[in-house]
């Protein structure tokens, strides 16, 4: 096959997929605020994205806080440095692991149950008819999960920073020696509100966008089980990948002087 | 002749360089009943999809009692669209929702029914397609397919639609419960006084629940008329289909 032919076509795709998200995007964006709003679904929502997804991004946060302090001792006993652990822990976990880890972990969760919640009711025209009953969908479906994840998101990763910073606590005090009043004054003077509140708006991005992914994969995909298993893993993993650029993106914005 | 409930023209429809519907012209008189018959393909769900504003077809018009509704904003498309009740092929039941919910769902989202008095006309609504109260407060994953089709036909007529789309109503369903379907329906359309548009390929329920037949070949209505006259129509598409015979002018697009 010609070479050039090829790199139009996916070209082609690329920007054909991103018009649709956008128009997507576009869609699902006044449906948030116009009623029809439904309290009781966004409830649920929050429940099954926010509530239940504590003891993944709990235990995440943890092993992630643990191992940070391990790598810092050990990489900073080279320069004498071994000593900032707490303040490098807590600058690491709030800023950039808790927002990430936890987008990723709930990315994996929520994204792909969206999207093969979403995709069934798709295939077995269940979406059909609830335009036929005279319901916008995307204000029934769409709106809800959006709306709870952007939530549930910042509240999960206040609550990941907690854990995370404990993790490397528990390591800090139990295998690295370090005392532990000082260590937990070392982090409370070193972080800062902006420290925390950066972490949180990421989380409201990624929520965002972990909810718009699994809609917009599930709301598209066709062709029965296949499509389905297909839109999930596309949910998943342009989830995934949206949520680490928008974290670059927006560290250099946040961070820039 | 009064303004036909619904009136296409000219509706085309291509998916890429696949024509689907290639200019459609169709009527449905008040109270009449319509059925559209076709093999696999054919367009007659995209028919029905481009009436409910599912689909958007690229030419033509289709008017609901004499309105245009092919480019409506979406408000004006849901209130067309609480004039129409649908049973779909595979029932389409939300999985989420108890069976009385999912007939009382138009009640509540769209007309804003308190939930006891939906749940009362809800149960009301099941009690004329043949089904208890129980059933009401099952899932819908816990019925046979017959019941699942039964509870569709319930959810459709709820809210008191003014024309009811079925869509392949038969499908999938042995020969006797195809036939409790039929009899539901016609009994049903002529309690209410509906207008009604069906799509199928079963012949048997075609000449059950039909006024008039129209038969769709290649994105084209070939033949319409009563459904008394079908087997006179002189057209041998359509009796090479109402005869489901192999041999004749259609050819199946089969690799050999």
């Amino acid at each position: 096959m010609n070479p050039f032919a090829l790199i139009g076509r996916f070209t082609i795709l690329f920007l054909s997929e991103i018009g649709r998200l956008a128009e997507f995007a576009a869609d699902a964006l006044p449906s948030i605020i116009t009623p029809p709003i439904y309290l009781r679904l966004t409830g649920e929502q929050l429940m099954r994205i926010g509530f239940y997804s504590l003891p993944v991004v709990g235990l995440t946060a943890f092993f992630t806080g643990g191992a940070l302090a391990l790598q810092i001792f050990i990489g900073g006993d080279r320069y004498g440095a071994e000593s900032f652990v707490p303040q490098i822990v807590v600058l690491g976990i709030t800023r950039e692991l808790g927002p990430v880890m936890a987008g990723l972990m709930v990315a994996g969760r929520v994204s792909a149950a969206i999207a093969a919640e979403l995709g069934t009711m798709r295939v077995t025209e269940q979406i059909d008819a609830l335009v036929t009953l005279s319901t916008n969908p995307f204000k029934y479906l769409v709106a809800p999960r959006i709306v709870a994840a952007v939530i549930s998101m910042p509240l999960l990763v206040a609550v990941a920073d907690v854990i995370g910073v404990f993790g490397g606590w528990v390591v800090g005090t139990q295998s690295l020696g370090f005392n532990s009043s000082v260590y937990l004054k070392n982090t409370a003077d070193f972080v800062t509100n902006s420290d925390v509140i950066s972490g949180l708006w990421k989380a409201a991005a990624f929520g965002f966008i972990i909810a718009l992914m699994g809609c917009y994969h599930g709301y598209h995909s066709r062709g029965g089980a296949q499509g389905v298993g297909g839109a999930t893993t596309n949910a998943v993993v342009s989830a995934a990948i949206l949520i680490l650029a928008t974290n670059y993106v927006m560290t250099s914005l946040l961070f820039s002087r | 002749m009064a303004t036909p409930k619904i009136e296409l023209k000219g509706v085309t429809k291509r998916f890429g360089p696949k024509v689907v519907l290639d200019g459609i012209d169709l009527g449905v008189q008040p109270g009449e009943s319509l059925v559209i018959i076709g093999g696999s393909g054919t367009g007659k769900s995209v028919t029905l999809k481009c009436i409910l504003g599912l689909i958007h077809p690229e030419r033509g018009s289709i008017k609901v009692d004499g309105q245009e509704v092919t480019r409506l904003s979406a408000s004006a498309r849901e209130k067309v669209n609480r004039k129409f009740g649908m049973l779909f092929q595979g029932s389409a039941l939300f999985d989420s929702l108890p069976v009385w919910e999912n007939v009382a769902f138009a009640l509540i989202q769209g007309h804003g029914v308190g939930r006891d008095q939906a749940k009362k006309i809800a149960l009301q609504k099941l009690a004329k397609v043949g089904l208890t109260k129980d059933v009401g407060e099952l899932s819908p994953s816990e019925l046979s397919g017959g019941m699942q089709k039964r509870v569709g036909l319930a959810r459709a007529i709820a809210a008191d639609p003014e024309i009811i789309f079925f869509d392949e109503p038969t499908t999938g369903l042995d020969p006797i419960m195809a036939d409790v379907i039929n009899e539901l329906i016609v009994k049903t359309v002529k309690d209410m006084g509906v207008t009604t548009l069906s799509i199928t390929h079963d012949m048997v329920s075609a000449r059950k629940i039909a006024d008039k037949i129209a038969m769709l070949y290649k994105g084209k209505i070939i033949w319409a008329g009563r459904k008394e006259d079908i087997d006179k129509s002189g057209n041998e598409f359509v009796d090479q289909f109402i005869h489901g015979r192999a041999e004749g002018p259609i050819k199946m697009e089969i690799a050999r």
